[in-house]
């Protein structure tokens, strides 16, 4: 059983390190949104007596990244469904659970290592983590998050028939999560509504948590961040799970 | 006969096999047996239900009636038992193109749990048996068709199974490819002791290669028999003229499509 999860875990990190261009492009746009925004929105927050936008905005992008690479690599399984390869897999004696952890592992550990990239070209871009003991407690909150849009992508995408309905997902679904979870604004004082959004979705505690982490100012505690976080993935890897089983082909 | 000399003698046997999409009938209510060491076609027009009927017997889909065999096992029941005891080979590509051909196959392997050290020397074997031994750190997205085409059938033999399936094998192969896909699974048939059952469009290949073949059309078999057998009681020359004779001279393109797009809507409002 270990064996076969750790295939399908290998078979995703060996598709990730030769996609090179998949690789660029998904650094592309956390640097693009450091520079313009990070620089663009720097002085009015700083005017508006936030601080230093860069300091804020670094943990919310690599949240981003974090959250884009996991979404992608649970609908990867479409692309293995239009182009066979799921066959391959769901006719081995292999248990359907079994190549659904393995695939989220997969998948997970991608999104964190991109996760992990990104930290490293924010503080190219200037970001500073205020305390470095606390990194630990970053990457488990990056890698938690993974796990979490990973399986979320898996539910989707098995539940969707080819890459048509990718795009509605992505507008309706990924963009919205990104914006309302305090990536890119602070949520304190916010009107009722989008607060309320907010607090519903799961990746304002992966950005809570992973601020907290990096620069000192945690809104909502790690604790709550924690049990959220942990609630909620498991949550999606039972549906994603469940819906995984009954995929035909 | 008993029941269990019945099943040393068959590697798949059928009765009553149904499936139903919605209110249309894709496989309707089908009997067929294979005996073990033969090569057995499935041939019928685009849609008359062959890809479905093999979907069924490797647990892909579950079929709404009837009962299967597959080396004595019940793809329904005993999923595993049967998915260990059979090699397939899609209709459609199923390599993953961003691995080498040598890593699929290890891909394969593992999910089927071959023992470490028979792995290594039977992929060796099994991909000089193919002709692409040389070629093995190589991804697969450079591959030609007809390579693809024989990295499959290399990787569904891997775990030894008794029986093969082939769903149309040679389609769009070049006239050499498909020559050399024939030759290894003859010398298949008589150096690993295994029972091939494949579809295909090309009647030559199968009057060539089947010790019997079954027609389907609509879903049902019209006819089953060896190849000599069906061209004598159509009184042809061969068993393309047979195969016309019994299922039509109509074309049937669209069926397939249809079908396709019928599984998509049951499924989209289904869920």
């Amino acid at each position: 059983m270990m064996r076969t999860i750790y295939i399908l875990w290998l078979r995703q990190l060996k598709r990730y390190v030769r996609s090179r261009s998949r690789l660029l492009g998904s650094l592309g746009q956390p640097l693009l949104f450091l520079v313009a925004l990070g620089y663009g929105f720097g002085p009015v927050f700083q005017k508006a007596g936030q601080g230093n936008y860069l300091e804020f905005l670094a943990p919310g992008v690599i949240a981003m990244s974090v959250l884009f690479t996991a979404i992608f690599s649970g609908i990867e399984i479409i692309w293995d469904k239009q182009f066979g390869f799921l066959k391959e897999t769901l006719v081995a004696p292999v248990s359907r659970l079994n190549i659904m952890i393995g695939r989220t592992l997969g998948g997970a550990t991608v999104a964190t290592l991109q996760g992990i990239i990104v930290f490293f070209i924010s503080i190219a871009a200037g970001f500073r983590p205020t305390n470095l003991t606390l990194l630990p407690i970053a990457l488990l909150i990056m890698a938690l998050t993974a796990l979490l849009f990973t399986a979320m992508g898996t539910a989707i995408a098995s539940l969707l028939e080819d890459m048509q309905g990718f795009q509605m997902v992505m507008n309706f679904l990924v963009m919205p999560i990104f914006f309302l979870s305090g990536a890119l604004f602070p949520l304190e004082g916010l009107s009722g509504t989008i607060d309320m959004i907010a607090s519903l979705n799961p990746l304002t505690y992966g950005v809570d948590g992973l601020r907290g982490a990096l620069t000192g100012q945690i809104h909502i505690g790690f604790f709550n961040d924690f049990a959220v976080l942990c609630a909620v993935t498991f949550l999606f890897m039972v549906i994603g799970s469940y819906l995984f089983s009954k995929i035909e082909i | 006969m008993s029941q269990s000399e019945n099943q040393e003698n068959y590697a798949i046997q059928v009765h009553g096999l149904t499936k139903k999409f919605g209110s249309f009938i894709a496989v309707d209510n089908i009997s067929f047996s294979v005996k073990r060491g033969e090569t057995f076609a499935f041939l019928g027009p685009n849609g008359a239900g062959k890809t479905t009927t093999i979907k069924m017997l490797t647990t892909l889909l579950r079929p709404t009636s009837g009962t299967m065999l597959v080396n004595g096992y019940d793809p329904i029941k005993d999923q595993d038992a049967v998915r260990r005891s059979f090699g397939i080979v899609f209709q459609d590509p199923s390599l993953d193109d961003e691995l080498t051909v040598y890593e699929n196959m290890e891909f394969h392997g593992v999910l089927y749990k071959v023992p470490d050290k028979i792995l290594k020397q039977r992929i060796e074997e099994l991909l000089n048996f193919v002709e692409l031994w040389d070629r093995k750190n190589e991804l697969v997205k450079h591959f030609s068709g007809g390579m693809k085409r024989r990295l499959e059938i290399a990787r569904g033999l891997l775990h030894t199974p008794k029986v093969l399936f082939l769903d149309e094998p040679t389609i769009g192969l070049d006239p050499q490819t498909r020559n050399h896909i024939w030759k290894y699974l003859k010398d298949l048939n008589s150096t690993e002791d295994i029972t091939v059952l494949f579809t295909t469009h090309y009647m030559d290949e199968a009057e060539r290669v089947a010790n019997n073949v079954a027609i389907i059309d609509h879903g049902r078999i019209i006819t089953g028999g060896s190849p000599e057998e069906l061209i004598k009681t159509t009184k042809t020359n061969s068993l393309e003229e047979a195969f016309l004779s019994l299922t039509g001279k109509n074309i049937r393109e669209e069926e397939a499509g249809s079908i396709d797009q019928m599984r998509m809507n049951r499924r989209m409002w289904s869920k």
